[in-house]
């Protein structure tokens, strides 16, 4: 038999396997076996009419935890957070109409930040589509921009593999969001009565694993060439499990290490050549070295703005050394858009951190590199994140809450966050040592993620310790009274499973970020910046959580001791300093050269 | 650097699932990326599965790179050609009604002639012209034939297609584009200065 060979190599003269498992199930039932296929341990969501079928196919499951939400958002942060600790797809099962599009901001979220997220949701029946029914909504319209990929599943015959589909797009390469939109009928009426194709059937879905050698070769010979590299990791070190190699590499090599906000966690930052955080609230001197390196190893990083700033003048040692022949940009990235999408790069290696790393490490050199090391351990001495304690009630600094828990839990708790102030100061005072161990809302920004995603990272810790034998962490979601009140309902959610997720709330009855920019470009108009807030501890009670709080030092420790010791879901008040900003800071746009040091630089000069 | 040197035409093909919504998905991409399109044609293939996209894109090669990597990025695309710098034959289709009064409909004819285009209709004041080319030819045409009064004009946009190889295992070679060691367009002056902006 001949095979027609297109000019796309792809044969389309044999039909693809198919299986008779599915046989007689209506689509309720197959989403529920493939549930069981892909062995989904948890799932959130909300019901509604059009979703109706799959709710009662599983109804009594014991295969998931199921967690019902107080909104669809929820549900999606929960399945964020639930990704980021545990590395697993978190999935999502809504409705039609608006329990579709309340999915969209945490669509959106993973789109940025790369998390594996899978939102199931119903649809009016496929012959009421088009005509305006009731919850009625374009899903996979409205969907398009923030999704990896979307499918509307028109027959039942194709859910097996759409389904497949979906998880396989949503966890390789550059993990990301998907949508699967179940029609009414799909799901509760038709029933599958043929064998049907369950395989992936995706003939433009490549993701290379591998740099080529002569690539890694060029990129070993940049290193070992240079006289000041600095490796700058993000998150997709952490996704590709490459912080042990990243790690060796680095002391092999004499590299020292900075890491981007989502890349927290895959370098300890107690290590000598730790850097920590680069960036716009970034540390001084990992902004300073990333300026005087000679050559950048971006690993899983994506040149963000926040990172950058000004991008003519960003890596300017970097470039200048490329101009002369020595040294360079290598980017590391298993997705080669994000490769000289910003910035351009010298060396371009496609693939997975891990494996090319593997790879590359053996050919690293041990180089002594000490006037590097020394201008970089002599910046770090004098210019590390700081603050100035206060002592009056009402005004304690909230980075001192921050250090607090640090030391009361000795580094070992998984941190979230929501978005603003708080978030950078929990970036800038709690160390961390492990990868997994931070969760976040980095590229799209998304305030009020940190209730939810604690809640869905706790449930992730608790599944993980109970079925996987791993070791079950404290979750604490440092929050903003802002982020936490876009949320703080799914703490009710929290109460009714028995989920101890703890929110770290750091109080200071402002949009603390938009007010430091008002303050410092707006002349301290606080245009509809300040927050009249419930009463927090009051509040907990009333959905069934613990309140405390703290207004001062004096009581500090103590509380944190009750805060962490609490085994139920719990609101932490912290009542901070109003008018304290996060330093240092580029300012939107500015060079990395031109960061200002505010505190930081005014406590290096009087140390001296 | 000049412009010339920067912006350059790229006719680029995709190959892509026959699915509902694949159109919309490329289409919204460019839009979101900010990409400009000149010209979007889409069509069968000898394969009842795919469709091809042909896509005529002007930018630097570094915009040019991302085009081409965000599409192929695109679930369902399968392959991305792009076809600057090989041997590739383009068309474009048009069809144009022009203003002919008697005494010049001769002369309009003549040109039409020239450059192996057909009348495909005639009304006692107008002709309606098929032309064939590629983009050049088509324009010049156009240019010839302004002053008779042009009524009304459509244009499919290019299609395109790698030339065939003309000697066994003489293919004709394709650029392999890449960002490396190309001036990012990153630098751009529009008189504002960003530290002044709002957060954002």
């Amino acid at each position: 038999m001949s095979t027609a060979k297109t000019n796309t190599g792809i044969d389309t003269t044999h039909p693809a396997a198919t299986t008779d498992k599915y046989h007689g199930m209506n689509g309720a039932q197959v989403f529920h076996e493939l549930m069981v296929e892909h062995n989904v341990e948890a799932m959130f969501g909300y019901p509604g009419g059009a979703i109706l079928p799959v709710f009662d196919a599983i109804h009594e499951t014991k295969q998931f935890k199921f967690i019902l939400t107080r909104h669809e958002q929820g549900a999606g942060h929960m399945a964020e957070g639930y990704a980021r600790v545990t590395g697993k797809p978190g999935v999502v099962l809504v409705t039609s109409g608006p329990g579709a599009t309340n999915t969209v901001t945490p669509l959106q979220d993973a789109n940025m930040d790369g998390t594996p997220l899978i939102v199931f949701c119903g649809q009016v029946a496929t012959g009421a589509i088009g005509s305006d029914a009731f919850q009625e909504a374009d899903v996979t319209g409205i969907t398009r921009a923030c999704t990896k990929w979307n499918v509307l599943v028109k027959n039942v015959h194709e859910l097996p593999q759409r389904i497949n589909e979906a998880f396989h797009i949503a966890t390789t390469g550059r993990p990301g969001p998907v949508v699967v939109d179940l029609p009414k009928d799909v799901t509760g009426a038709m029933r599958i009565n043929r064998p049907v194709c369950a395989a992936p059937q995706l003939p433009g879905y490549h993701i290379r694993e591998l740099g080529t050698s002569d690539q890694l070769a060029r990129a070993a010979e940049m290193i070992n060439n240079a006289r000041r590299p600095i490796i700058y990791a993000g998150q997709g070190v952490v996704l590709s499990h490459a912080s042990e190699l990243m790690r060796e590499m680095a002391i092999s090599g004499n590299i020292p290490v900075t890491t981007t906000l989502q890349g927290l966690g895959s370098f300890d930052e107690s290590h000598p050549l730790s850097l920590h955080m680069l960036g716009m609230h970034g540390a001084a001197y990992a902004n300073w070295a990333m300026q005087e390196a000679d050559c950048i190893i971006a690993i899983g990083a994506r040149f963000d703005d926040r990172i950058t700033g000004n991008l003519a003048t960003f890596g300017r040692s970097a470039r200048k050394a490329s101009a002369e022949g020595r040294g360079g940009i290598i980017h590391f990235d298993i997705s080669p858009e994000q490769i000289g999408k910003n910035v351009p790069t010298d060396l371009g290696i496609e693939g997975d951190a891990r494996k090319n790393l593997e790879l590359l490490l053996p050919m690293i050199k041990h180089v002594e590199r000490n006037e590097w090391i020394e201008q970089l351990a002599e910046w770090k001495r004098k210019y590390p994140f700081a603050f100035r304690p206060d002592d009056r009630p009402g005004h304690m600094k909230p980075q001192q809450v921050v250090q607090e828990l640090y030391n009361q839990t000795q580094g070992e708790a998984v941190i979230g966050t929501g978005v603003g102030q708080h978030q950078m100061w929990a970036a800038q005072f709690y160390n961390f040592k492990n990868p997994q161990q931070w969760f976040t809302s980095g590229g799209l920004g998304t305030m009020g993620y940190g209730v939810p995603a604690a809640i869905g990272a706790k449930l992730g810790m608790m599944i993980e310790a109970e079925k996987h034998g791993k070791q079950d962490r404290i979750v604490v979601d440092i929050d903003g009274d802002g982020s936490f009140c876009m949320t703080a309902m799914e703490m009710v959610t929290a109460a009714q499973y028995g989920i101890p997720a703890k929110i770290m709330l750091l109080n200071n009855d402002f949009q603390g970020m938009v007010k430091q920019w008002q303050d410092l470009f707006y002349e301290e108009r606080y245009s509809h910046t300040e927050m009249h807030n419930p009463d927090f501890v009051k509040l907990a009670e009333a959905m069934n959580c613990k309140g405390i709080r703290c207004t001062s030092t004096a009581d500090l420790k103590e509380k944190m001791a009750e805060f962490i010791a609490c085994d139920q879901p719990i609101v932490g008040e912290f009542v901070v300093e109003k008018h304290e900003h996060v330093w240092p800071m580029v300012p939107a746009g500015a060079s990395l050269d031109d960061m200002k040091l505010g505190v930081v630089g005014e406590l290096a000069e009087e140390r001296g | 650097m000049s412009d010339q040197y920067n912006t350059m035409k790229h006719v680029i093909a995709a190959l892509v699932h026959n699915e509902a919504g694949v159109l919309a998905r490329v289409a919204g991409m460019f839009a979101a990326r900010g990409f400009n399109i000149d010209s979007l044609v889409v069509g069968r293939t000898e394969d009842p599965k795919l469709s091809r996209m042909t896509i005529v894109v002007s930018g630097d090669m570094a915009a040019l790179d991302q085009v081409r990597k965000q599409l192929a990025k695109v679930v369902e695309v399968v392959k991305v050609v792009d076809y600057v710098g090989t041997d590739y034959v383009e068309r474009d289709l048009m069809l144009v009604r022009i203003a002919t009064p008697p005494e010049t409909r001769r002369e309009v004819i003549e040109v039409a002639d020239l450059f192996r285009a057909r009348v495909v209709d005639v009304g006692h004041q107008e002709l309606t012209i098929e032309m064939s080319g590629t983009e050049e030819k088509i324009e010049a045409f156009i240019d010839l034939i302004q002053p008779y009064g042009i009524v009304e004009l459509a244009r499919t946009g290019v299609i395109a297609m790698a030339r065939s190889e003309k000697a066994p295992g003489k293919t004709p070679r394709r650029r392999a584009t890449s960002a490396a060691n190309i001036p990012s367009g990153a630098s751009e002056d529009n008189g504002i200065d960003p530290t002044q902006l709002p957060p954002g």
